[in-house]
């Protein structure tokens, strides 16, 4: 890697600082933050009720924080109107839950160009586009099959590409491998990381799993609502 | 690792001289520590003095180093009974990490740096098996994943020990030790 790419890949594009949030009388997040670099892939570890969950939301902007700032390229995200935060977590993120949440009625294939027909692109070029993301996620043979009809881990690489498939530049990833064994949870989470370093996005990662948390290059540890950034012991 | 017994198990698929065992070993078993020479041949006197080989002619252009040996049927018995024995579970109960963990209590340290600072070394760690997983062949990666999963276990207890710390300050500062002595 030269040094100027390495430079490139230093500058921050999703940024959240002191953020908090409380459910009714319970606090989740209590004054975290949470840096993701360009390419950068960051796990986010930490008990069960932590505030992991909570923190990828508020970050994603599907969560408005009680108090704090996320700030997407500099530009803050709970300034954007409830519309613009939608059409930005369209255009530019991308998000793979713990179960694939594929519409049922529709073939995976169309799964996958859902969110580039929501972008009004015509059918065919979107349907080529999500073949070839199910061909990256070495699932091209479900594409004709509704998601009922495909095993858990296929499901999953389906639901891969169709976080991918608008070239978003921050994947956000729920506990991607929670309903998986260990060897279609690795599977996943090889194809996601390569899948997602090939086409120069950023990851957040949120799992209780140390050997998916292995894929990451950093790992973000959350307690208590509280959150703290684990370099890599050099 | 039982070198004498995974050297007779190698015997057994043909003979074999000191050179290409060593060599079978090292694809197999010896990628992170390869075997050296002078193990090979001084186990393989032990195993011609107990019965459990025999010499099996010398190869063409002879140095003492081209002797094949042959797996006798005791030896076969041997291999037999060690694949059937299981080995003891390591039960990991001499922990440096817990008395570290005590110690940082009873001194007034922060001990929840102690159980960060182990995270992250281990995490580091984990990181460079899966890169070299990624890369590797099947038996690189079943290698990998037993040593992934052992430091999983390990950064299981930590989240755990990092969960009732202050229980176990609590423990300590009464001057009762967690553990019985």
């Amino acid at each position: 890697m030269t040094a100027a790419a390495a430079a490139g890949e230093q500058v921050p594009v999703l940024v959240g600082t002191g953020l908090r949030k409380a459910f009714g009388v319970n606090p989740a997040l209590n004054g975290a933050d949470l840096s993701l670099c360009g390419r950068e892939i960051v796990a986010v570890m930490g008990p069960s009720g932590s505030g992991k969950s909570t923190l990828l939301h508020c970050l994603a902007g599907i969560l408005r924080p009680d108090a704090g700032r996320v700030t997407y390229r500099g530009q803050e995200l709970t300034e954007l109107s409830d519309r613009d935060r939608s059409a930005l977590r369209r255009q530019a993120f991308g998000f793979v839950f713990q179960f694939a949440q594929l519409v049922p009625e529709l073939s995976c294939l169309q799964n996958v160009a859902l969110p580039l027909r929501l972008g009004r692109i015509g059918r065919h070029q979107a349907e080529a586009r999500a073949r070839g993301w199910l061909e990256r996620l070495e699932v091209a043979d479900v594409a004709a099959k509704r998601p009922g009809e495909t095993s858990g881990g296929q499901a999953q690489r389906v639901a891969v590409a169709r976080a991918l498939v608008t070239g978003p530049a921050v994947v956000f990833a729920d506990e991607p491998t929670g309903a998986l064994d260990s060897l279609n949870g690795e599977r996943v989470m090889r194809l996601l990381v390569d899948a997602c370093r090939q086409a120069g996005a950023s990851v957040l990662v949120v799992t209780h799993e140390p050997r998916v948390a292995a894929y990451a290059d950093r790992e973000v540890i959350v307690r208590d609502g509280r959150s703290r950034s684990l370099e890599p012991a050099r | 690792m039982a070198i004498g017994e995974t050297l007779l198990g190698l015997l057994e698929t043909g003979p074999q001289h000191g050179y290409g065992l060593k060599r079978s070993y090292d694809t197999y078993f010896g990628r992170d520590r390869a075997l050296d020479y002078g193990q090979v041949y001084s186990t393989l006197s032990r195993l011609l003095r107990d019965g459990l080989v025999t010499e099996d002619g010398v190869e063409a252009g002879s140095g003492p180093s081209r002797k094949r040996y042959a797996i006798t049927a005791a030896g076969v018995t041997d291999v037999q009974r060690w694949l059937g024995t299981p080995e003891a579970p390591a039960l990991y109960l001499q922990n440096t990490l817990y008395a570290k963990v005590v110690l940082a209590l009873l001194s007034g340290r922060p001990a929840g740096d102690v159980l960060d600072a182990q995270r992250a070394a281990h995490l580091a760690e984990m990181r460079a098996l899966t890169a070299r997983k990624r890369d590797g062949d099947l038996t690189d990666q079943l290698i990998c994943d037993h040593a992934l999963f052992h430091l999983e276990a390990d950064l299981r207890w930590l989240e755990l020990t990092a969960a009732r710390i202050d229980e176990l300050a609590a423990t300590v500062a009464a001057g009762a030790p967690a553990a019985k002595p």
